[in-house]
């Protein structure tokens, strides 16, 4: 008498088991080619984008030997840059700059000097008045014109100065740190990302200080206290409504609330910040809700069994465990925020801002507006430039980014 | 083991036709029960028969479940707890809960201990919060395994120990009535076994109720015993008596494992 066979022992079932070995390789397959794939999008957006930027962090640089011997200048004895760079002004030193690059290149090479660069020479000055006493080479801005020549285009005649002034040594591309301290300009080889910068900087303050607070308590009312009623239900849909909404929408929305509170405080980091905090909050009372979802009841029941009042329930056990969920939320949205254009375009903040915002009230630009404007600038040398800015608009992102996971590796807790 | 003693005073707590509904869904029906000061009372039953229901209604636990009310009295000390003037924290402090799964808060041994008399004040200074959580702990039965680690988390203990931890911040607060919901259906036998020990310790200092699934751990630790079936209270009396001569036909029924 044979033994009846198992039924996992039969040929049937063997080949429907290669058939589910084979099934769970594809999907295997499928999930590492869609990572493989992100990878490559990823490694292709950063070398092309480090590779283009780069060349926005250099600027092309003349190197001019100035011989103060044949001009009387003084810096003024205690005085400081400023106050230096006016006395000078006076007493000719743009003319004296501009006549040594003439001697020292030729006529048409003096007038390729970047029209700026003689305030370099007085910073020096105010900062070294000994210079003064004798001949000193200084690395000059060249112009745009001649920037462009460099690198190859721009305009016909300037090609062969540009050319011969490369072979001597005297003409190159080099870095540039002020491009992290200078503001907006019309000509490329003098803008700067600093104003954009601390704009950002201004404008996300003001969207965490507003939308971090009122999120995390909209959040903890509307899971702690709020009855389950159909208004809570309506506010939830219109929050989850509300973090949907297009983003220009809000800016319109700030244009027509904001600005007509406070009319004079168009382009103001204040009212970007207003207007981005609208958009911010629903994100953080989402993530919220989630986060204080996720705490398991029994924590808030040993707290309450001991006698613990509601308040001291949601602030010694519920927020301290939802606050790592509750920060990479907020992080999330004030990323988005950081990297948003339309909302801040219609509040004005899209102005030409030569000078950075010294307060919330001063007219600024961020980040991403400075980026639009200058792709949409004619001038050739704008180009690296706004590769730059992008590389220092990532940079500062994923420092945030950074601070989020550390901050959510600090407060987290296992139970 | 103490049995056949009555009660030599008035009942700690005592309910009349208590029932409890979940919305429409009736899960505890009219229950009425005095609960003595001196003993251990314990509640079995099958499951789903209202009886961890009807523990948390002895300290308002249910108050946080949205569709559930109660109906009936239930005196603590003759005090009404139900009534709108009791404060729910305060009846909290008196009448401290150990759950079925152990839950620790995710913060040090010495926290967890120290965060009920903190909250309420009982302790002047860090000194007197240390005796207090030394004092619970050695009550616990759990202070020569945690006191050179007070500053560990309360989660890194074992399953036992973390329940342990639970009852040592339970009686922190110097409650009156102990409730227990099943507190070793998570616990491996030895870790039972201490539990079960540290109830018999604990007897006299404070009215115990256990709501427990085992019968065996019913008739090991309590004196009193009811049992719950299908929302109603079949039976109660010494627990001798009910696990002897039992004189529902239920009662029966469910002792000697014919269902449940």
């Amino acid at each position: 008498m044979s033994e009846p066979l198992n039924p996992t022992r039969t040929p049937a079932f063997e080949a429907q088991l290669r058939k589910r070995y084979a099934a769970e390789r594809r999907f295997r397959l499928a999930g590492l080619g869609a990572i493989l794939f992100s990878v490559a999008v990823l490694a292709f957006l950063l070398v092309t984008m480090t590779f283009n930027g780069i060349g926005g962090f250099q600027r092309a640089t003349l190197t001019v030997p100035v011989d103060f011997t044949v001009a009387a200048l003084t810096v003024p004895e205690g005085s400081d840059t400023a106050a230096a760079t006016r006395a000078l002004e006076a007493q000719g030193l743009p003319q004296v700059v501009r006549f040594s690059a003439e001697e020292a290149f030729g006529d048409d090479a003096g007038a390729e000097l970047g029209a700026d660069a003689w305030r370099i020479v007085a910073a020096e000055l105010a900062a070294n008045p000994e210079l003064l006493s004798g001949e000193h080479e200084f690395a000059l801005p060249a112009s745009e014109d001649l920037a462009s020549a460099l690198a190859g285009d721009g305009q016909a005649h300037l090609q062969p100065l540009a050319r011969r002034l490369a072979a001597e040594g005297k003409l190159a591309n080099t870095f540039d740190p002020g491009f992290m301290t200078r503001s907006d300009a019309t000509d490329p080889q003098q803008v700067g990302i600093w104003g954009a910068l601390k704009g950002s900087m201004l404008t996300m303050l003001v969207t965490l200080a507003l939308a971090f607070p009122i999120g995390v308590l909209a959040a903890l009312y509307l899971e702690e206290y709020a009855p389950r009623s159909r208004w809570t239900d309506l506010i939830e849909v219109s929050i989850n409504n509300l973090a949907a909404v297009p983003s220009i929408i809000f800016g319109l929305l700030g244009l027509a609330v904001f600005l007509t509170l406070f009319p004079n405080l168009r382009s103001a980091p204040l009212i970007g910040g207003m207007t981005l905090a609208l958009m911010t909050m629903p994100v953080i009372v989402i993530a919220g809700r989630n986060a204080i979802k996720a705490v398991p009841p029994s924590i808030r029941d040993g707290a309450m069994a001991l006698g613990a009042s509601p308040i001291q329930v949601v602030f010694h056990h519920v927020l301290p465990l939802a606050l790592p969920g509750i920060l990479t939320g907020t992080i999330i949205g004030m990323a988005r925020a950081l990297g948003e254009t339309a909302p801040l375009l219609m509040i004005g903040m899209r102005a030409f801002v030569a000078t950075p915002p010294d307060g919330f009230t001063d007219p600024a630009t961020v980040l991403p507006v400075q980026i639009f404007l200058w792709s949409d600038e004619i001038d050739r040398g704008f180009v690296e430039r706004t590769s730059a800015a992008i590389i220092v608009l990532l940079l500062f992102l994923l420092l945030m980014n950074g601070l989020a996971i550390y901050l959510r590796n600090r407060f987290e807790k296992t139970w | 083991m103490v049995t056949d003693e009555t009660p030599a005073s008035a009942p700690k707590m005592s309910t009349r036709d208590v029932s409890v509904f979940y919305g429409d869904k009736m899960a505890v029906d009219s229950v009425t029960i005095d609960i003595p000061q001196e003993f251990v009372t314990a509640f079995i039953g099958p499951s789903g028969c209202g009886k961890s229901t009807f523990l948390r209604a002895l300290n308002r636990m249910n108050d946080t479940i949205a569709s559930a009310r109660v109906e009936g009295t239930i005196e603590l000390d003759g005090e009404d707890i139900y009534r709108s003037k009791m404060d729910v924290v305060q009846l909290r402090a008196r009448v401290g809960m150990v759950f079925q799964k152990p839950n620790p808060f995710p913060k040090s041994i010495f926290e967890n201990v120290a965060y009920g008399p903190r909250i309420h004040g009982l302790a002047d200074g860090k000194a007197e919060l240390e005796t207090v959580v030394e004092k619970s702990l050695r009550r616990a039965g759990l202070w020569d395994e945690v006191k050179d680690r007070l500053s560990e988390s309360g989660t890194a203990l074992s399953g036992g120990q973390q329940q342990r931890l639970c009852i040592a911040r339970a009686i922190a607060v110097q409650p009156e009535v102990i409730l227990m919901d099943e507190p070793c259906s998570a616990l491996d036998p030895i870790a039972t076994a201490k539990i079960e020990e540290l109830i018999d310790e604990l007897r006299g200092r404070y009215a115990i109720v256990i709501v427990t699934h085992s019968m065996q751990q019913a008739a090991r630790v309590s004196q009193r015993t009811a049992f719950f079936h299908l929302g109603k209270m079949v039976e109660y009396g010494e627990t001798s008596d009910i696990f002897t001569n039992p004189r529902e036909e239920r009662t029966k029924d469910y002792i000697t494992g014919r269902y449940g």
